[in-house]
């Protein structure tokens, strides 16, 4: 019964949401990408970015968040040169990500290191803190699963609404749907193909990196090397997983979440008799068994990795 | 009004001159994070450059480096010509060095002409086996294989790491994570005496000579063309786009496999957590610079060998951060893409006609 | 002909709607457009019409925006009636001026409803929430005047062919358009339905609107045009009111040349080389399957296969090639059961296989010219020893593949890609009847190629019927079928119909079968034979 007594604890569910909350950035992200027809491998990269910036903007006196928006604008920046390598120049998205990857990646610990080079514990910053919104927050289950998380939660929650909203109930987001499906048939309507594809990756990518902001500048309150590990990638399977539909995508996040809350607790509370990495390799197993379970079935957006060119049909 | 017009055919020079152009801009364009970084740039470079090449010493550590980026290069360049995305050449690297040092601390034991052949084998098996799962995803069930390889090193190295604690732990290493020694026999010899440039070495350039010829002038490396060129065509011309899959797949792994096996029973002599600083995925870098060709990877492979040794020794000189050299090896991948991008278009700049007249349409 | 098509055949010049004045487009040394001029006046249909490659669809895209032309310019009537310059390279000011374009490949996102593709890009972009009611209220009006019925709720995928066309046709109309261009409209579509949609056009013409058919086919620009404008090698050699269009100068002027007409003679045919009972290919979608299908190909016959594109011809041509299996019946080749269903054996075995696809699926760019014919044996003995590759005799047989079948290219180390679509096709065509083959499965061999190509296809699969190969012809160009073809069978959302001597039908019944009605149903009168060419 042990198992139950997890489940239902709210403190439980708080950790879930939590650890769901970088997921829930990535995924959004990666699916804004995605739907416009462009893979992003550069998100573990644009992650690390998000989390340096951020952390360093804060560090250096900028404020909580002025980090957000320095994470972002990180975040922008990284993916304007993944937009311009692979929208007009029509690059392989696939190099082109995991060249970003490795530039955000390199710059960021370059930065962080010339930043502080002398350090022998990371330096620390007032992070986030928990809401406390009258009513809501003293809630009995509620409460402390959803309402006492810190303000970038809420703001991941709000941004899968307001993305579903906008590719489903407004021109942009028909405009979106269409340049993924086929560019063609957006041309000849006389809309941009390379102005959507490059707005979509480059607001994806802040997105993305507001997953990164959230490691150092609520779950933390540092930045380490490292750090991501991996979950940009796993970021890139959830996709996969919610059907890029953005309501997916949270749940998915959720349930990684859960799933990866619920083994640490298992794992501290029943004890254990594997040896820890088993536990640690779960994420990623699970990502990859996500894939397999939708990988006949998932309905990738058509024009997807199809670089597309001006004057072509 | 930017247009690209495509070269129907483009010149040997820029063909091969684009890389070179490609190393030299990211070197350059390194001058700018040093510079606000407030290191003395010129200096930065000439450290750099004797850091690399300085003297036998330099040289020896250089070329030691540049054999596992040879052999992921390698990995790299032959899977990317036939389409097949393996970014897992760190895992598949992992678990060449995992398998090399479970069969050659011990297990086993016999002279250095069985031993040396026995890890080799083994570690190019064990990498091999790692990629031919994921590519039978890929081509069985359409998983990306590109998050599968790429997740997969993140499960191979805590995978090392609890193999570390566990059945390969050294006894005598006083907690610290990393595998019981390699024995003599199974160990790649050193080259050049008190150097640590190895076998390894050898051993990745013979294997650059016998890619390059089996991807040009075998049936095999004819249907890897075909099928990485145009997969609908070879298959309908007959060519079975799964099983020419997974032989590139075993090659690809095998190859990043026999990277794993150099570090652990060359470079290091022991298994340990940090074998491969990122040699992996830098490999991609060695294969874009080389345009996926196996003998331009043993160039590439030597310039981003040098930048890291390079770099190091620069490093530990004037205290800038290595990571400069990840950051050049980055920003070369990144115009190494642009600059293949040059070679196969042409940019032409031209103004538009009556625009500027005749606005306002009905 | 009906009678309202005709206009009087010297218009009002002041309901001239649109002037192309001295378009030249050049890509590298080809000259695609060379000072072509053009008048378009309102309730015109005018037909462009010329070879493939004549450069109708250039102009065409030069007109949209898609292309910005080197000289010249494209000038559009403005409110006032004055006529004014477009702006170059840009589809929205050809948009906003009224010009709507229907291309051969559809320009439809496939997820996306009717309404959808009909209403992107009309709103303003950056607005909040999206109108529907309004498109719909007005979209429903312009069905009812147009008589072009469509589900608009329906994601494009689901609909047929015809009804992509109409919704490409509405996407216009709904942006106001005073000038439609028409790429190839007919190309896949039956013969009825082309006919409804030239009585479309006509209406809407009737109603003001100016419309532009680019075709090659001269019939079809009998029935509809007003106005006929050819064009030849870039260049606009002949404009000629359709009332006065002699068929015979018209077609010379085309095709600027003779061209020998290959022509089939009586034979007698042999023993059945491929059968196929009762085969059913199961890919959820009936137009992409193939049911329950029964068919027979003999020695010295070339057996047609008519039926619209996207009707099961792809699970068709797959089985032949070796490619996919059967989920149910049996294949027969010379009467043995197959049951190996693999491209390289069925290629060992004697038959050749010509790709509908030949840019994606019959050849590799990249790879050379002597590769790109060696590669179906590329295993044989005589081009490998060891699993090395002999080079000397891949390049022989190349050079005496290019010769015999004069490939024109500039060597055999040349890349395919180099090749034109003629010279691929030709490619192919040494590649597969070098080998002297029992049954050739020809999958679309002439679409997209000029005539001078198209008659040295139909000669090499005469050639080879004479022969005694069995020919098996997949085409929607129904008078290609009516030439070349001993037997026919029409195929229709999967089902093959009963096998007929060309001699005993004629090209209504072929329509109304490819639009699944079976042979002799009384429910549709037969259209005008003198469509046919």
């Amino acid at each position: 019964m042990e198992i139950l007594d997890i489940l239902l604890s709210a403190n439980f569910w708080a950790a879930s949401i939590r650890i769901a909350t970088p997921l829930i950035f990535g995924v959004l992200g990666a699916l804004i990408c995605e739907r416009a027809g462009v893979l992003n491998l550069g998100i573990e990269g644009i992650f690390t970015a998000g989390a340096m910036a951020g952390w360093m903007a804060v560090w250096l006196g900028a404020g909580l968040w002025g980090g957000v928006a320095v994470a972002a604008l990180a975040g922008a920046f990284f993916g304007m040169i993944h937009a311009i390598l692979t929208v007009p120049l029509g690059l392989s998205q696939h190099v082109s990500g995991i060249g970003v990857t490795l530039l955000a990646t390199s710059m960021s610990y370059f930065t962080y290191r010339t930043a502080l080079p002398n350090v022998s514990s990371p330096p620390r910053i007032t992070p986030f803190q928990p809401l406390d919104i009258p009513f809501l927050s003293d809630m009995p289950f509620l409460g402390t699963a959803l309402f006492s998380q810190t303000a970038l939660t809420m703001l991941a929650l709000f941004l899968v609404g307001a993305t579903a909203w906008v590719l489903y109930r407004t021109p942009l987001g028909l405009a979106i749907r269409a340049v993924g499906d086929n560019p063609s048939s957006v041309e000849a309507q006389g809309l941009s193909v390379y102005g959507l594809r490059i707005g979509a990756i480059v607001v994806g990518s802040s997105i993305m990196a507001l997953g990164g902001a959230f490691l150092t500048m609520s779950a933390f309150d540092a930045f380490f090397f490292g750090m991501i590990n991996g979950r940009g990638w796993v970021c890139i399977a959830l996709t996969v997983f919610a059907s890029w539909r953005p309501g997916k995508a949270l749940i998915g996040a959720l349930l990684f979440g859960a799933f990866d809350a619920f083994q640490v607790r298992l794992q501290t509370e029943v004890g254990s008799f594997l040896p820890s990495q088993v536990y640690l390799m779960m994420p990623y197993l699970l990502s990859i068994a996500a894939l397999i379970v939708v990988a006949r079935k998932a309905d990738y957006p058509k024009a997807m990795l199809t670089p597309w060119f001006k004057g072509q049909r | 009004m930017i247009r690209f017009e495509p070269r129907s055919n483009p010149a040997a020079f820029l063909v091969y001159g684009v890389p070179m152009l490609a190393a030299i801009t990211a070197l350059l364009l390194a001058a700018i994070p040093l510079a606000l970084a407030g290191a003395p740039v010129f200096r930065a470079y000439g450290l750099m450059v004797t850091g690399a090449f300085g003297s036998v010493f330099a040289v020896s550590e250089m070329l030691t480096r540049a054999t596992p980026l040879i052999l992921t290069g390698l990995a790299a360049a032959i899977a990317f010509r036939a389409k097949l995305w393996n970014i897992g050449a760190e895992g598949q690297l992992y678990m060449g060095a995992m398998a090399a040092v479970a069969i050659g601390s011990g297990m086993i034991s016999g002279p250095s002409w069985v031993m040396i052949p026995a890890v080799l084998i083994a570690g190019a098996v064990a990498g091999a086996l790692m990629l031919i799962g994921p590519t039978i995803l890929k081509v069985r069930l359409g998983v990306d294989e590109v998050v599968t390889t790429l997740l997969l090193n993140f499960i191979v190295l805590l995978f090392v790491q609890m193999m570390l604690e566990g059945a390969l732990k050294d006894p005598m290493s006083m907690g610290w994570p990393q595998s019981a020694p390699v024995i003599d026999e199974a160990a790649l010899p050193a080259l050049i005496t008190r150097m640590r440039v190895h076998l390894g070495l050898v051993i990745a350039l013979i294997c650059a000579i016998a890619l390059a010829i089996f991807i040009k002038r075998t049936v095999w490396g004819f249907e890897i063309r075909a099928v990485g060129e145009n997969a609908a065509a070879a298959r309908f011309a007959g060519i079975s786009v799964t099983k020419t899959m997974i032989l590139v797949a075993a090659l690809s792994g095998g190859l990043a496999g026999l990277a794993g096996v150099s570090e652990a029973a060359g470079t290091r002599g022991y298994l340990a957590t940090d074998l491969s600083p990122g040699f992996g995925y830098a490999g991609i870098v060695v294969a874009m610079l080389a345009r996926l060709s196996p003998i331009g990877v043993i160039i590439s492979a030597l310039f981003v060998a040098s930048v890291f040794v390079g770099a190091d020794s620069m490093s530990r000189a004037i205290g800038v951060s290595s990571y400069l050299a990840d950051l050049i090896v980055a920003m070369s991948l990144l115009c190494v893409l642009v600059g293949g991008f040059l070679v196969r278009f042409r940019v032409i700049f031209e103004r538009r006609q009556g625009k500027e007249s005749h606005h306002g349409n009905p | 002909m009906p009678p309202e098509a005709k206009r009087p055949s010297s218009p009002n010049p002041a309901d001239l709607l649109l002037s192309l004045a001295g378009i030249t487009k050049k890509f590298g040394p080809l000259i695609a457009n060379d000072a072509i001029d053009l008048d378009v006046h309102r309730g015109e249909i005018v037909a462009l019409l010329g070879e493939n490659g004549a450069g109708k669809t250039t102009l065409m895209n030069i007109l949209f925006g898609h292309y910005v032309a080197d000289d010249g310019v494209v000038l559009v009537a403005g409110e006032n009636g004055d006529m004014v310059p477009l702006e170059p390279g840009a589809p929205q000011a050809a948009i906003d001026a009224g010009i709507g374009m229907v291309h051969q490949h559809f320009t439809l996102a496939d997820n996306l409803t009717g309404l959808d593709n009909i209403v992107l890009g009309t709103e303003p972009v950056l607005r909040l929430w999206r109108d529907k009611a309004t498109p719909r209220r007005k979209l429903n009006a312009l069905m009812a005047e147009s008589g072009l019925k469509v589900d608009l709720d329906q994601p494009v995928h689901r609909l047929t062919v015809g009804e992509k066309q109409r919704v490409e046709i509405l996407k216009a109309l709904y942006r106001n358009a005073r000038l439609l261009v028409l790429d190839e409209p007919t190309a896949v579509l039956t013969p009825q339905e082309a006919d409804s949609l030239f009585a479309t056009l006509r209406q809407l013409a009737q109603g003001g609107l100016a419309v532009i058919i680019i075709a090659h086919k001269l019939a079809e620009v009998l029935a509809v045009s007003h106005r006929i404008a050819v064009l030849r090698g870039g260049a606009k050699v002949g404009e000629i009111s359709t009332a006065d269009a002699d068929r015979r100068s018209i077609a010379e002027l085309m095709v600027g040349r003779d061209v020998p007409v290959s022509r089939r003679s009586a034979k007698t045919p042999g023993k059945p080389v491929l059968q196929l009972e009762h085969v059913t290919i199961d890919r959820g979608d009936a137009r992409r399957s193939l049911i329950d299908a029964s068919l027979t190909a003999h020695e010295g016959e070339i057996l047609g296969i008519a039926g619209v594109s996207g009707n099961g011809q792809s699970a068709l041509a797959q089985l032949i090639a070796g490619l996919e299996r059967p989920d149910r019946g049996t294949v027969r080749i010379f009467g043995e059961t197959i049951t190996d269903f693999d491209a390289r054996k069925f290629s060992r075995n004697g038959i050749a296989r010509i790709p509908e696809d030949r840019h994606h699926d019959g050849v590799i760019g990249a790879m050379s010219v002597a590769e790109n014919i060696a590669i179906e044996d590329i295993h044989s003995t005589d081009l490998q020893h060891f699993g090395f590759l002999k080079f000397d005799a891949i390049r022989n047989r190349a050079q005496t593949a290019i010769a015999g079948y004069d490939v024109r290219c500039p060597s055999p180390d040349a890349p395919a890609r180099l090749l034109s679509g003629g010279n691929i096709q030709k490619l192919i065509l040494a590649r597969v009847l070098e080998k002297s083959p029992n049954l050739i499965l020809a999958n679309q061999p002439s679409r997209g190629l000029d005539v001078g190509a198209q008659a040295e296809v139909h000669r090499r699969l005469l050639d080879a019927r004479d022969r005694g190969a069995a020919v098996i012809l997949i085409s929607e160009d129904l008078d290609e079928l009516l030439m070349l073809s001993d037997r026919i069978a029409v195929i229709h959302s999967g089902h093959v119909s009963e096998t007929l001597p060309t001699d005993d039908i004629n090209r209504s019944e072929l329509g109304l079968m490819m639009a699944g009605h079976s042979r002799h149903s009384p429910d549709n009168g037969p259209a005008p034979e003198g469509t046919t060419a």
